[in-house]
């Protein structure tokens, strides 16, 4: 029992030692480079180890050569590679905006270090460009209009045209279509690529309709007393694109509705 | 000030020609003073239509390229009074003879003198387009109840929507023949007036007068016992503000027995 308590006793005086030891080292050598200045704000880079991998948090108050230099600086203290297995990290990079050059530096910092992989890299900024494209990729914008023979509507987001495609007009939206009144010309819904797109009418009647990289085309004659009213179009698991009546779609396609809360 | 009407409808051969020789007619016959200007320069034909053709000296393209002034070149039309004029296109130019900059330099001329400046628009929707449609305030599309026509008329609606100067277009649907429109087999009148959604100013039925009349060189509105002069004389009053109902297609083949029950006037 004795024994066992000195060697322990003797243990912690040799950690403390080599702590001590390395901590003097480090300062040693931060105070050749001239870094002992930044020592106060050596936290600008915050590692976390979670299940999934690390963290990193970098400061968004440092300018970027620092952050870069610190990093650099962290990583190549804690490289022991100990670990054959791959680490995924995780960036961010909180209020600070990062260009495409920047954030390809980043990766190739980070990269540079044996195991580690850059999984994602997230911002909480983004420039007024992305954002104007983003809320034009979301937003559903609502025309007015009789589309004509020749003439093309064109839309990034979501369509709501209130007026009908006439026989030879088309419609094309990066996201859903919607058309309060009769389809008659082409609908090209998820322009984008994407095949979750609807098309949907009040009067059905179009002489195409695509979504995505999908077309289907109208039968050679509409029977005369056939309505075809208040129908969506949309791709099934087939593959292929169906015409059904629109209140299929709350269960296909339950994403078209964007209410958050209320009653 | 007058108005400037420009006369369109994309396909070839609906009746663009005889509806302006008509409309021109009617309006000159309710005491307005018309011009009426040909623009499809080296096709002309308004001239023959209305029978002027023979007293055609200068034309269009010699008024733009000052050879001539305006009043030389205007064929007065002798059976009114000093109301009705034709301005005849060039039979031996081009149509890019001319620049859209030029023609509403023109109608806008004409317009001080005339109360209705009435343009024949050719056929298509390029150059000579362009130029007849440069100058004009109004426009009338005319189409006929066949799908190819109706198409194009929508297509050429859709040009002249995005035309700043010019007021949202009329429709006149001609050439409607009752039998083929009551089977079915011809679209109807209320189906290309809802697919094309602008506003309906006329319908003209088709009537063999008409070819007579313009092959003689007189616009069947002059005469006042046809079916289809009472329908152009009905488009002109009601550009002049007047609301006439559309008036009914049948009533063409009666019977012996309705023909007497309209004689004593029992329905």
């Amino acid at each position: 029992m004795r024994l066992f308590t000195y060697r322990n006793a003797e243990n912690i005086h040799n950690t403390y030692y080599f702590e001590l030891r390395f901590g003097i080292e480090k300062l040693f050598a931060l105070f050749l480079r001239g870094e002992h200045l930044d020592m106060k704000k050596i936290q600008n880079v915050m590692i976390k180890g979670t299940k999934d991998g690390l963290i990193f948090q970098l400061d968004d108050s440092c300018s970027y050569e620092e952050l870069k230099r610190e990093l650099d600086y962290k990583l190549s203290e804690s490289s022991r590679s100990r670990e054959d297995h791959l680490i995924t990290v995780k960036i961010q990079v909180g209020n600070r905006y990062l260009t495409n050059e920047q954030e390809e530096e980043l990766k190739e910092l980070i990269r540079q270090k044996k195991n580690l992989v850059i999984d994602s890299i997230s911002s909480n900024v983004i420039t007024k460009e992305e954002a104007a494209k983003l809320k034009e990729e979301t937003e559903i914008v609502s025309i007015a209009r009789i589309i004509r023979s020749g003439q093309v509507l064109h839309v990034a987001g979501d369509l709501l045209l209130v007026g009908d495609v006439n026989p030879g007009g088309t419609v094309i939206a990066g996201g859903n279509i919607f058309i309060m009144g009769a389809l008659k010309g082409i609908a090209h819904a998820g322009f984008y690529g994407n095949k979750k797109a609807i098309v949907a009418a009040s009067v059905m009647k179009p002489s195409q309709i695509r979504i995505g990289d999908c077309i289907t085309r109208a039968p050679d004659n509409y029977q005369e007393d056939e309505k075809r009213e208040m129908e969506c179009a949309y791709i099934n698991d087939k593959n292929q694109i169906t015409v059904d009546r629109l209140q299929v779609l709350m269960h296909l396609r339950p994403n078209i509705t964007r209410l958050e809360g209320g009653q | 000030m007058g108005v400037a009407i420009v006369i369109t409808s994309g396909k070839g051969g609906v009746g663009k020609t005889t509806t302006s020789a008509n409309i021109g007619t009617s309006l000159a016959l309710q005491g307005k003073r018309v011009c009426l200007v040909d623009t499809d320069i080296g096709l002309r034909n308004l001239d023959v239509v209305m029978g002027l053709e023979n007293r055609i000296i200068y034309d269009l393209v010699d008024v733009l390229e000052g050879r001539c002034k305006i009043h030389q070149a205007l064929v007065k039309d002798k059976r009114f009074e000093d109301l009705l004029y034709l301005l005849p296109a060039a039979q031996t130019s081009d149509k890019t003879a001319v620049t859209p900059e030029q023609m509403k330099e023109l109608i806008n001329e004409l317009k001080q003198d005339y109360d209705y400046v009435i343009i024949d628009c050719p056929a298509g929707i390029e150059h000579g387009y362009r130029n007849a449609v440069a100058g004009a305030d109004k426009a009338i599309v005319v189409t006929t109840p066949e799908v190819s026509a109706v198409r194009d008329a929508d297509r050429i609606i859709g040009l002249l929507e995005k035309e700043e100067n010019v007021e949202s277009p009329k429709l006149v649907i001609n050439r409607i023949r009752n039998q083929l429109m009551k089977n079915g087999d011809m679209l109807d009148v209320d189906e290309i007036a809802t697919h094309l959604s602008i506003e309906l100013i006329g319908i003209v039925a088709d009537d063999d007068e008409v070819i007579k009349a313009s092959n003689h060189g007189e616009p069947i509105a002059l005469n006042p016992n046809s079916k289809a002069s009472i329908a152009y004389r009905n488009i002109a009053r009601r550009i002049l503000g007047e609301s006439i109902p559309l008036q009914p297609l049948e009533a063409e083949t009666l019977g012996v027995f309705s023909k007497i029950k309209k004689f004593f006037g029992v329905k």
